[in-house]
């Protein structure tokens, strides 16, 4: 099966093309891992262009798409998002949503990303690779998790731990996705991992207008 | 041959829009909004309005197919709004619009939203005739423009200087204990008022100010003002004058003003667009002036006056036909794209 993988949870989006079989695994063809910052909606579409050159195929020979749901900073978690389910839905493809943190690093770990705020995501797994626990949001000091830590080196000194550098990867979003590749019909709904309510909370009480 | 289907995607702030067109024929007209989850808050939460059109994107593309009659390999363009509007809100369509264009293997265009505004116009009126002046108002913006090729030239005249005339409705509607949006009640309340009970101030329409910009911040707070002093006096709020009066005030200015840059340009055409162009009191007024002044008026019907997709699928419509060329593939969005950027 020819999938797409894509992940904007970071500040690195990522667009990956890969051969999977339940059988094999993945075998990565083409893999974009673009520094892009805030600019996901700019760069996404030209890195999957250039994935599916690099790789030697066409959108019309892709089978399935997979795409991260974080958690990662909403704006550009929703423009990976929306490009699998858009790309899924024009393509007739299914697409299988997974949690990014996931597809950062392997085996027994805590991977942590930057979650802005001084916050960190984070998730513990087991040494077999699966999730033991969160995702979830919390300040560096506070997570209860052990290391070893993987993800984003820069909270190593707020971890008071060593943080091996790890990305998401084309791999590891295959990986991931194995289950739900297997039996497309399992794939979940489409929901980024927010963990965060939105920045609002209702007046009050209302202040008079000419006050403000 | 037919002319090219062109689908458009408008997500600027709270209403995710999916329409298509097909030269000036309206074929689908899709809309979701998340106004609901705004009242509480009295006001568009971005991130609020940012998590319904992630949500409401892929269905909404399908209603709009759905309703044309037509299926996704059909469509032969894509335009999406580029700005200006909320980030957030834009970036979710902008990304949305990228993969469909990518997958249907079609150009993109990312267009001005106001200049959709106007485009949507020719869907129920035909041809716009150039040069045009423009009227835009609405929660999001006032603005006056000059049009003398909607799909290369678009000039702006005037802009407000504070608040856009929708919110100045939805503040004086809380005030007046109105429900949020503003506009349908004020309109609503102000029937059974008189519109000369309270002389409200016209804001910039002194000799000295510049004459095609808006300011409705004083209007605002002089609503307030009048409404709180006749409160802690403990008498009752006369809601029906106070809208009427206010009303009054806005359409009088928005249409003085419009009616003064046809003049001053030699323009004999204005178009009106907005959310606020919907307002009863608005149009009237602006019939009233256009026809004394010998001014063609052109107002979109009230649902198209709104935000929605089938206005940025006719402005697409419109630059396919115009022969500009389609967007760079590292398009974005631009929360304050300049409106003599009509598309990118
Ligand atoms: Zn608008």
């Amino acid at each position: 099966m020819l999938v797409l993988a894509l992940d904007t949870a970071t500040p690195t989006l990522v667009a990956g093309v890969a051969r999977w079989s339940a059988a094999d695994g993945a075998q990565v063809l083409a893999e974009q891992a673009v520094p892009s910052g805030t600019r996901h909606a700019e760069l996404l579409t030209p890195a999957i262009r250039d994935a599916l050159a690099d790789a030697g195929v066409t959108r019309a020979n892709l089978e399935a798409v997979v795409v991260g749901l974080g958690p990662g900073p909403f704006t550009g978690l929703r423009v990976g998002v929306v490009t699998a389910a858009a790309l899924g839905d024009a393509l007739g493809l299914p697409v299988v949503g997974v949690c990014s943190l996931d597809a950062v690093g392997s085996g027994a770990r805590t991977v942590v990303t930057d979650a802005r705020r001084k916050e960190v995501y984070w998730a513990t797994y087991g040494a077999d690779g699966t999730r033991t626990d969160g995702p979830a949001v919390v300040r560096p000091a506070d997570l209860a998790a052990g290391g070893p830590f993987v993800g984003d080196p820069a909270f190593a000194d707020r971890l008071g731990a060593p943080v091996e550098p790890a990305e998401v990867t084309t791999a590891g979003l295959l990986r991931a996705a194995a289950a739900q590749l297997a039996d497309p019909s399992s794939a979940g709904p489409l929901v980024p991992l927010y963990l965060r309510r939105p920045d609002a909370t209702p007046p009050t009480s209302i202040k008079a207008v000419s006050q403000t | 041959m037919s002319e090219p289907l062109v689908l458009g995607f408008e997500t600027s702030c709270d209403e995710t829009g999916i329409g298509l067109v097909r030269g000036h024929t309206l074929l689908a007209d899709a809309l979701a909004t998340s106004m609901d989850e705004h009242e509480r808050f009295g006001g568009v939460v971005p991130e609020i309005a940012s998590r319904a059109h992630l949500e409401a994107m892929v269905p909404t593309v399908h209603r709009a197919l759905a309703d044309a009659g037509v299926s996704a390999g059909d469509v032969d363009a894509v335009a999406v709004t580029s700005g200006p509007g909320l980030t957030g809100a834009l970036l979710v369509g902008v990304a949305a619009a990228k993969a469909y264009a990518m997958a249907l293997d079609v150009p993109l265009y990312g267009v001005n939203h106001l200049a959709a505004h106007v485009a949507v116009d020719e869907l129920q009126h035909g041809r716009l005739a150039e040069p045009s002046i423009a009227l835009l108002v609405s929660g999001g913006h006032s603005s006056l423009l000059l049009v003398p090729d909607l799909a290369r030239d678009v000039e702006s005249l005037g802009r407000t200087v504070d608040d856009a005339a929708g919110e100045a409705f939805d503040k004086v509607a809380r005030v007046l204990g109105l429900p949020f949006p503003g506009g349908p009640p004020i309109d609503k309340a102000a029937r059974e008022g008189d519109p000369a009970a309270i002389g409200f101030p016209r804001g910039l329409t002194g000799p000295r100010d510049a004459p095609y910009d808006f300011s409705f911040s004083g209007l605002k707070t002089a609503v307030a003002r009048w409404v709180e002093a006749r409160q802690r006096a403990g008498e009752p709020v006369p809601v029906a004058d106070v809208a009427a009066s206010f009303q009054e005030a806005v359409a009088d200015v928005l249409t003085a003003k419009a009616v003064r840059a046809c003049r001053d340009h030699g323009v004999d055409h204005l178009v009106l667009g907005g959310g606020v162009a919907a307002n009863s009191r608005l149009r009237a007024l602006a019939e009233e002036r256009c026809a004394a002044a010998g001014i063609v008026l052109r107002v979109p019907s009230p649902r198209l006056c709104t935000d929605n997709g089938a206005m940025v699928a006719a402005l697409g419509s419109r630059l396919v036909a115009a022969g500009v060329a389609p967007s760079a593939p590292d398009l974005g969005a631009d929360s304050s794209l300049p409106i003599e950027v009509v598309s990118r």
